[in-house]
C-alpha cells in the first residue's frame, strides 16, 4: 500500500466545511485529552483554534520538553549544483530561468566543506536540482563521501532515487533524507511542476518510502506552504508522517514547514501564510505527533524563529547560502531569498539565551 | 554498609543521572557535586570529542563513573558499534545499551538487547541493559552477562511513575543481578517507591534536567533515593488491605485455657 491510498480515501472530504463546523468548545475538549485522532489534529487547525491559540501553544510547548529536553539541533545546507531539467513555477532552478548554472567539482566541494566545518556545524544537508545527467547518482556518492570527512552526519535533499539509489548514496554515508512532496493535492501539484521527471507525483510520494526500506535513518517530510489551502496540507503531510511512522518505526521522523519565498519566477502561491498560522500548525503537529521533531530554515526571519523556539523546534538551520558553492565565493543564483543571515555563533547565543541547548551533533556513523 | 556492587565497583549512591535533556551543561557538575551522584549516562552519539568547550565530557567529574549509552541504535549490531566507539574514545568500559526499534513510543527491543549485551560482555565491557521488565528477557540479560538490568518504571520522558511496578517486582524477586529502575520516575517520590520495592537503584533524566532548579531537584531526588532504600532495608510493616481491628476477636485465647 502507498501513501497515495490515504490521499485517496480523502477525496471527496470537504476540508474546509468540516473546519467551519469546530467551535471552541470542541477545541477545549481536544486540548484536555492525552491523544488526539486524525479529527482532532483537523479541528487544531481551524479559525476557532486560532481563537485558542495560547492554550495550545502551551500543550505544545510542555509535550515538546518532556520529548526532547530544550535542545535545538543546527544543521546547514550545501548546494552543490543547481542544473536542474524539471519546470516548477515557484523555484528559481527552473530549467527555462536564465541563470549562471554551477556544479561544484569535487575540489570544490572539498574547500566549501572546510569552510563550512570551520564553523563548528557537524550537521549538513546536500541540496541539488535535478538533472540525472549533470549530477549522476555517482557523482553524489563521491560528494557524500567527501563530506563525510568533514561532517558526522550527512542528509540529502535531491530529486527522489530509486531504492537500488538510495541504498548505494546511504552506503556512501547518508543517513537522512529530506523530500518535500511540495503540495499533497495532485491536481495542484500537476499545474505547478510543468515537465520534467518531477511532475509525477506517485514517483515523488513514495520516495520517503523507498529510502525507508533502503534503510535510511531519519526522514524530514513537508509541503510548500502557499501552494495549497494550508490546512489540508498540513494534514496531509502529518499523515505522511504517520504512515511512515507506523510502517518504519525505527525511522526518526521530522516535519518541516516551508513557505513560499521570493523566487525568479515571483510565483506566490495561492495564499499566503501568515505567521499566526505557521504557529498554528507547529503547535496542532506537536499535540498530534509528539514524537515528531520539527525543523525550521532560514526562509524564516531571524525575530520570528527565535520566538518559534520554544514552541516545539527541534531542527534549526544555520550560517546558510542558498547558492551553489555559496561560501566560497559571492556568485551565483539563490535557489530562494533566505530571511536570516545570521552565523552559526550568533544562532547560537540567541538560543543559549532562550534557555535552550544549541547542539552540533547528535549522530554519526559508527 | 549498604552499598550497591556493579562490575565490580562499590557504589554508595545509588541514584544515577543522565544528561541527555539538559539545556545546559555548566549546571550539570553542580548537580552531581550535591547529589553526591556516582554513575552518569551520556549519548555517545551527542559526544563530540573535537568539540573544545562544548563537549559534555567536559562537564563530568573525572571521579564519576561514565556510563555512555548507545541512544540512537536500532538494532544489536549499531549497538555494539557505539559501545565500541565509546571505549575507543577513553569513556571507560561500562556501557548502557539501549536499542530502540520504535521511535513512536520509545520502548526498547529487548531481543536486540540481550543479543548486544552478550557479545559485549564477552568482551569484557560492564553490560547495564536498558530493557522493557519482563522476567524471561531479563533472565536472557542475566545469563548473558549483563552486570544489571535496567528496566522502565513507564515509557521514557513520560514522568508516569511505576506503570510496570508488578513486573519489575517480580523481577527483583527473581533476578540476582541489581536490578535498576530506569525511566518514567517523574518525582522523587516515585523514585522513593522504586527503592522500597527494593530496586538497586535508580536512573534518571527528564525529570531533573527539565526542572526549572535541576540543582534542587536532583538532590530531592538523592534524599528520595535515601529514603526508599532506608524504609527498605529497615523491612516496612506490610501493608494491608483492610484495617486491622485494634481490639482483636481472638484476643482471649492468649490469655490461656479457660
Amino acid at each position: 500500500m502507498s501513501f497515495y491510498k490515504i490521499i485517496e480515501h480523502y477525496k471527496n472530504f470537504d476540508f474546509k466545511s468540516y473546519l467551519e463546523t469546530i467551535n471552541e468548545i470542541k477545541i477545549k475538549k481536544i486540548l484536555e485529552k492525552e491523544k488526539i485522532n486524525h479529527e482532532d489534529f483537523l479541528a487544531l487547525l481551524s479559525p476557532s483554534a486560532e481563537n485558542l491559540l495560547e492554550d495550545i501553544a502551551q500543550k505544545s510547548h510542555n509535550i515538546s520538553v518532556k520529548h526532547f529536553g530544550k535542545i535545538i539541533l543546527l544543521y546547514t545546507p550545501i548546494y552543490i549544483s543547481n542544473f536542474c531539467v524539471n519546470q516548477c513555477i515557484y523555484c528559481s532552478f527552473n530549467k527555462n530561468f536564465n541563470i549562471k548554472r554551477k556544479k561544484l567539482s569535487y575540489t570544490e566541494i572539498e574547500e566549501e566543506a572546510k569552510k563550512i566545518s570551520e564553523s563548528g556545524l557537524k550537521h549538513i544537508l546536500i541540496l541539488t536540482g535535478e538533472s540525472k545527467e549533470k549530477t549522476p547518482i555517482s557523482y553524489l556518492c563521491e560528494s557524500v563521501k567527501i563530506l563525510k570527512k568533514y561532517f558526522h552526519s550527512v542528509s540529502i535533499e535531491i530529486f527522489p532515487l530509486t531504492t537500488d539509489e538510495y541504498r548505494k548514496i546511504i552506503e556512501s554515508g547518508v543517513d537522512g533524507l529530506t523530500l518535500y512532496q511540495e503540495v499533497y493535492e495532485e491536481n495542484i501539484y500537476k499545474k505547478v511542476h510543468i515537465s520534467g521527471p518531477k511532475s509525477n507525483f506517485k514517483f515523488r510520494l513514495d520516495a520517503a518510502e523507498r529510502a525507508c526500506q533502503a534503510n535510511i535513518r531519519s526522514v524530514n517530510l513537508g509541503a510548500l506552504l502557499g501552494l495549497n489551502f494550508w490546512q489540508k496540507e498540513i494534514f496531509f503531510t502529518a499523515l505522511h508522517a504517520l504512515y511512515i511512522q507506523n510502517k518504519y518505526p525505527d525511522v526518526e521522523i521530522s516535519i518541516s514547514l516551508p513557505r513560499i519565498r521570493n523566487n525568479i519566477g515571483s510565483y506566490k502561491g495561492i495564499e499566503t501564510i501568515k505567521d499566526k498560522s505557521l504557529v498554528q500548525m507547529i503547535c496542532a503537529l506537536k499535540l498530534f505527533l509528539p514524537y515528531v521533531g520539527i525543523t525550521i530554515s532560514t526562509r524564516e526571519n531571524k525575530n520570528f524563529r527565535n520566538s518559534l523556539i520554544p514552541l516545539g523546534i527541534t531542527k534549526m538551520s544555520a550560517g546558510v547560502s542558498t547558492s551553489v558553492g555559496g561560501h566560497i565565493s559571492e556568485q551565483g543564483t539563490p535557489q530562494f531569498e533566505i530571511e536570516d543571515n545570521r552565523t552559526v555563533e550568533e544562532i547560537k547565543k540567541v538560543i543559549t539565551e532562550k534557555g535552550y541547548k544549541p547542539i552540533l551533533k547528535d549522530w554519526t556513523s559508527f | 554498609m549498604d552499598n550497591l556492587f556493579i562490575g565490580g565497583v562499590e557504589l554508595k549512591n545509588k541514584l544515577f543521572i543522565g544528561t541527555g535533556k539538559f539545556s545546559n551543561y555548566e549546571i550539570i557538575p553542580e548537580v552531581i557535586e550535591k547529589s553526591e551522584v556516582q554513575v552518569v549516562t551520556m549519548a555517545l552519539r551527542r559526544v563530540d570529542l573535537e568539540e573544545k568547550t562544548d563537549n559534555i565530557l567536559k562537564y563530568i567529574p573525572q571521579n564519576c563513573i561514565l556510563l555512555p549509552n548507545t541512544s540512537g541504535a536500532r538494532n544489536a549490531d549499531e549497538a555494539i558499534r557505539i559501545a565500541r566507539l565509546a571505549k575507543a574514545m577513553g569513556c571507560g568500559n561500562w556501557v548502557k545499551i539501549e536499542v530502540i526499534s520504535d521511535q513512536k513510543y520509545l520502548l526498547p527491543d529487548n531481543y536486540e538487547t540481550i543479543k548486544a549485551t552478550k557479545i559485549l560482555a564477552k568482551e569484557g565491557f560492564i553490560v547495564l541493559p536498558y530493557m522493557t521488565p519482563d522476567l524471561i528477557a531479563a533472565k536472557a540479560l542475566e545469563s548473558s552477562g549483563a552486570a544489571a538490568v535496567m528496566p522502565l518504571g513507564s515509557p521514557i520522558g513520560t514522568n508516569k511513575g511505576i506503570k510496570t511496578r508488578d513486573l519489575i517486582e517480580i523481577m527483583i524477586e527473581e533476578i540476582k543481578v541489581p536490578v535498576i529502575v530506569d525511566a518514567g520516575i517523574g518525582k522523587p517520590s516515585h523514585a522513593a517507591e522504586a527503592m522500597e520495592m527494593g530496586s538497586a537503584a535508580v536512573l534518571v533524566n527528564t525529570a531533573i534536567a527539565v526542572s526549572e532548579n535541576p540543582v534542587k531537584m536532583a538532590e530531592a531526588f538523592f534524599m528520595a533515593v535515601k529514603a526508599g532504600r532506608l524504609a527498605y532495608t529497615s523491612k516496612m510493616g506490610k501493608q494491608e488491605k483492610f484495617a486491622k481491628a485494634s481490639s482483636p476477636l481472638t484476643g482471649f485465647l492468649n490469655e490461656g485455657e479457660f
